[in-house]
C-alpha cells in the first residue's frame, strides 16, 4: 500500500480476504447444491406435464418473485423464532440460496432439454434406448451444451446476489468492507477493492460463457 | 440528367466497376443486364451515394453525388431506389410506411403526407391494404409497397436493383406491370434486371456488363437483335 | 405444532403503511426503468457510433453493471460519491444505484435485439433520405424495443426486487425499508416479511401479466 495512502493494516486486508473466501464458499455451496436441485426440478417439470407440476412451479417462481433478502430474513426468522431451532446464519444462507438457485436452474434445465429436438429423442428410442439411456446419453448431453452459457451466468449472479447474506449475519466481502468503512472512513478505496474482486472472477467467466454461446451457437 | 462518368470502385482487392461512363437523359428507360458480379448492382448504389466510389465522378442534374459538400441527404430525396429486398418497415402498417420519410424527410403535414401516400398506394394497386402490417402482404405487395414508399417522395429518378429477383415467379408479373406504368408515365429509371423480355420491351436503351466494364449500350432491337460481342451473345444464350 | 404465537392481527394493522411503502417501491422501479431505458438507448447509440472513446464507455458501464453486485452499485452510489463530497439521499442513491444497473443489462439486451434487425433497414431508411440518427430513430429503434420487450420485463421485476436493497443506505419510505422499521418496534419478524412478500409477490406477478397483456395490444404485426 505504499503508493496509496491509506490506514489499511495486515489486519485488516485479512480480514477482507476472509470475507472474499466467505462470499466464494457460499457461492460455491449454493450453486453446487442449487444445480443438483435445479437439475432433478427441471427434469421433473418436463417429465410430468405442466399440468401436474403446477404446484412445483408456483413454488420455484416464489423464490424468482421476492427480493432474496426477504427469502433470506424470513427463512431465518422462520428457523430460529417459529421453529426454535439453533442453527447458524451459514447454514440459513447456504439453505435458501441453494433454493433460489434451484429455481433459476430448474427454469434452464427445461429450456435445454426442450431444445433438444423432439425427433431426435425419437431417433433414439426407436433405436431401442431405455427412458434412462435416452436421457443420459443423448438428452442431457444435449441439454446440457444448450444450457451451459445460461448455467455460467446463474453461477456468476449467484456470487453476486451472495452479498446479501450479510442480513443473517454472514460476514461475507461486502460486510467485511463495511465494517472496516465504518472504523476507518475511507470508503471510496475499501468498495473499490471489493468491485474489483467481483468484477475480476465475474468478468473473465461471462467473456468466457458468452464465447461458448457464439459457438455453440454457430454449429 | 445523370451523368457518370469513368467510375471506378473496388471492394477490397476485387475491382467491381472499372471506368464506367454513361449518360441517363431526363425520361430516359435504361436497363441494365449483365451476370451477377458484372458491377451493375453496384452501380446503383454509387448513384445515390450510398456506396462511395474510388475515382471519376457522378453527376446528377449537375450535383456531384460524391463531392465533399455535398448534403446525400437532400439528394436520395430526389433519387428513389427499391432494392431486391423489399425492406418494408416491419413495425408500421403499409400507410405507415409510405408516409413516415414525408413527414421526416420532406416534412410534409400529416394530412398532404396521408393524401400522397394513398395516391400512391392505389397507383401500384395497394388501395385496399392501408392498415395491413407488410408482414401480412405478399413478397409481390411488400415490392410494389416498397415502389409506392420511393414514389412518395416525388423523386425526379427511379433505381430498381434487381427489384424482382426475391419474388416467386408467379408473383413477377405484377411488379413488372407497375414499373411498365411508371415507364409509360415518363419516369426517369434505371433498372437492373435478370427480366430479359421486359427490358426488351420497355427499355430506350439496354447496357449490357461484364465483369466491371459496360461492354454494349444500344437500343433493345438494336442490342438484341445484333450483339456485337462474343460475351453478349454468350450471355444471352444462356438467359434464353 | 409451533411454541411460537402468531400474531397476524397485529401485523396486518400495518398493512396501510406497508402498502404506502410499496407504492414507494413501484414508483422507484417505474423511474428506474425509464431512467435506464433511456441511457441504454444512449449507450447503444455510443456503441454504434464507431468512436472509439464512446465505444469504450459504454462497455465500462456494461460490463461493471454486469459483473459487480448490484448492492456493490447502491454502495458506490451513496458512499463512493459521498468520498467525493457528493452526498445524496437514500432515495437518490437507489434510485441511481437501480438506474445504472438497469442500463448496463439493457444495453447489452439491446445489442443483441440489433443483431436481429438487418442492416438493409438502415439501408432502406437512408435511401429514402434520412439521416443516420433518423433511421436509428424511426425504424432501428422501434424494432428494437420490440424485440427486447421481453428482457425489458423481466429487467423491471429485477428492479422491483433490487428496491429492496435500499436498506444498506439507510431508505426507510419503501416496501422493505417500511417493514424494517416496523421489525425494530415489534419484533414480529416472520408475520411482517411474510406480509412484505405477499405484497412483492403480487406486485411482480401484476407486472409481469399486465406487460403480456400490453405486448399483444402493441404489437400486432
Amino acid at each position: 500500500m505504499m503508493f496509496f495512502d491509506t490506514a489499511l493494516t495486515t489486519n485488516d486486508l485479512i480480514f477482507l480476504a476472509r470475507g472474499a473466501g466467505m462470499t466464494l464458499v457460499v457461492t460455491a455451496i449454493s450453486v453446487f447444491f442449487g444445480t443438483i436441485m435445479g437439475i432433478a426440478f427441471g427434469i421433473l417439470r418436463h417429465q410430468i406435464g405442466p399440468w401436474w407440476a403446477a404446484p412445483l412451479t408456483l413454488v420455484l417462481d416464489i423464490f424468482r418473485s421476492i427480493p432474496l433478502l426477504i427469502q433470506l430474513v424470513l427463512a431465518n426468522a422462520f428457523v430460529t423464532t417459529v421453529l426454535g431451532w439453533r442453527i447458524s446464519g451459514f447454514t440459513v444462507a447456504c439453505a435458501v440460496l441453494s433454493l433460489y438457485t434451484s429455481a433459476y436452474c430448474a427454469e434452464i434445465v427445461r429450456g435445454g432439454i426442450e431444445a433438444v429436438p423432439p425427433t431426435l429423442r425419437r431417433a433414439a428410442r426407436s433405436l431401442g434406448l431405455t427412458w434412462r439411456q435416452d436421457m443420459t446419453s443423448v438428452t442431457l448431453p444435449l441439454a446440457a451444451r444448450i444450457a451451459l452459457p445460461s448455467w455460467i451466468g446463474l453461477a456468476l449472479g449467484v456470487m453476486k446476489d451472495s452479498a446479501l447474506v450479510y442480513v443473517v449475519q454472514v460476514v461475507e466481502l461486502l460486510k467485511s468492507a463495511q465494517i472496516l468503512i465504518t472504523r476507518l472512513q475511507e470508503p471510496l478505496f475499501l468498495l473499490l477493492i471489493c468491485g474489483l474482486f467481483y468484477f475480476l472472477i465475474s468478468f473473465p467467466i461471462a467473456r468466457l460463457g458468452g464465447y461458448l454461446e457464439r459457438k455453440w451457437s454457430n454449429d | 440528367m445523370i451523368e457518370i462518368e469513368n467510375v471506378r470502385k473496388s471492394f477490397g482487392p476485387l475491382e467491381v466497376l472499372k471506368g464506367i461512363d454513361l449518360t441517363v437523359a431526363k425520361g430516359e428507360v435504361l436497363t441494365v443486364i449483365g451476370g451477377s458480379g458484372s458491377g451493375k448492382s453496384t452501380l446503383l448504389t454509387c448513384i445515390n451515394g450510398l456506396e462511395p466510389i474510388d475515382s471519376g465522378r457522378i453527376l446528377v442534374d449537375g450535383t456531384e453525388v460524391h463531392a465533399r459538400g455535398t448534403d446525400l441527404n437532400k439528394l436520395r430525396r430526389r433519387i428513389g431506389i427499391v432494392f431486391q429486398q423489399f425492406n418494408a418497415f416491419p413495425h408500421l402498417t403499409v400507410l405507415e410506411n409510405v408516409m413516415l420519410a414525408q413527414r421526416k424527410v420532406l416534412g410534409r403535414p400529416k394530412t398532404e403526407a396521408e393524401a400522397e401516400a394513398v395516391r400512391q398506394l392505389n397507383h401500384v394497386g395497394l388501395g385496399d391494404k392501408l392498415k395491413v402490417y407488410p408482414g401480412r402482404l405478399s413478397g409481390g405487395q411488400q415490392q410494389r409497397m416498397a415502389i409506392a414508399r420511393a414514389l412518395a417522395m416525388s423523386p425526379d429518378y427511379m433505381l430498381f436493383d434487381e427489384v424482382t429477383s426475391a419474388l416467386d415467379p408467379q408473383l413477377v408479373g405484377e411488379v413488372l406491370d407497375t414499373l411498365r406504368l411508371l415507364a409509360s408515365e415518363g419516369m426517369t429509371m434505371i433498372c437492373v434486371t435478370h427480366e430479359m423480355k421486359f427490358a426488351r420491351e420497355v427499355s430506350d436503351r439496354v447496357a449490357f456488363f461484364h465483369q466491371g466494364i459496360m461492354a454494349e449500350i444500344a437500343p433493345p432491337a438494336q442490342l438484341f437483335g445484333a450483339p456485337e460481342s462474343a460475351e453478349l451473345r454468350k450471355f444471352l444464350a444462356a438467359t434464353a | 405444532m409451533f411454541n411460537y404465537n402468531f400474531r397476524w392481527a397485529q401485523a396486518l394493522n400495518s398493512l396501510p403503511r406497508m402498502l404506502e411503502g410499496a407504492l414507494v417501491t413501484l414508483e422507484v422501479a417505474i423511474l428506474s426503468m425509464v431512467i435506464g431505458i433511456s441511457i441504454a438507448v444512449i449507450l447503444t447509440l455510443f456503441r454504434l457510433s464507431g468512436s472509439r472513446l464512446l465505444s469504450a464507455i459504454a462497455s465500462t458501464w456494461v460490463e461493471i453493471a454486469r459483473n459487480t453486485p448490484a448492492l456493490f452499485q447502491i454502495y458506490m452510489v451513496h458512499f463512493g460519491l459521498g468520498g467525493f463530497g457528493i452526498h445524496l439521499s437514500p432515495y437518490l442513491s437507489l434510485l441511481i444505484g437501480i438506474a445504472f444497473n438497469n442500463a448496463g443489462y439493457l444495453a447489452e439486451n439491446f445489442r443483441g435485439a440489433l443483431k436481429g434487425i438487418p442492416e438493409t433497414q438502415t439501408r432502406a431508411a437512408r435511401s429514402l433520405g434520412m439521416t443516420p440518427v433518423q433511421a436509428f430513430r424511426y425504424v432501428v429503434m422501434p424494432q428494437m424495443l420490440r424485440i427486447s420487450f421481453l428482457p425489458m420485463t423481466n429487467q423491471m421485476v429485477w428492479a422491483i426486487l433490487m428496491t429492496s436493497l435500499g436498506t444498506v443506505v439507510a431508505m426507510n419510505t419503501d416496501l422493505y425499508g417500511v417493514t424494517s422499521d416496523l421489525n425494530a418496534r415489534t419484533f414480529r419478524t416472520f408475520e411482517l416479511f411474510a406480509i412484505a412478500a405477499v405484497i412483492f409477490y403480487l406486485i411482480t406477478k401484476t407486472v409481469t401479466l399486465s406487460a403480456r397483456l400490453l405486448a399483444a395490444r402493441l404489437f400486432r404485426y
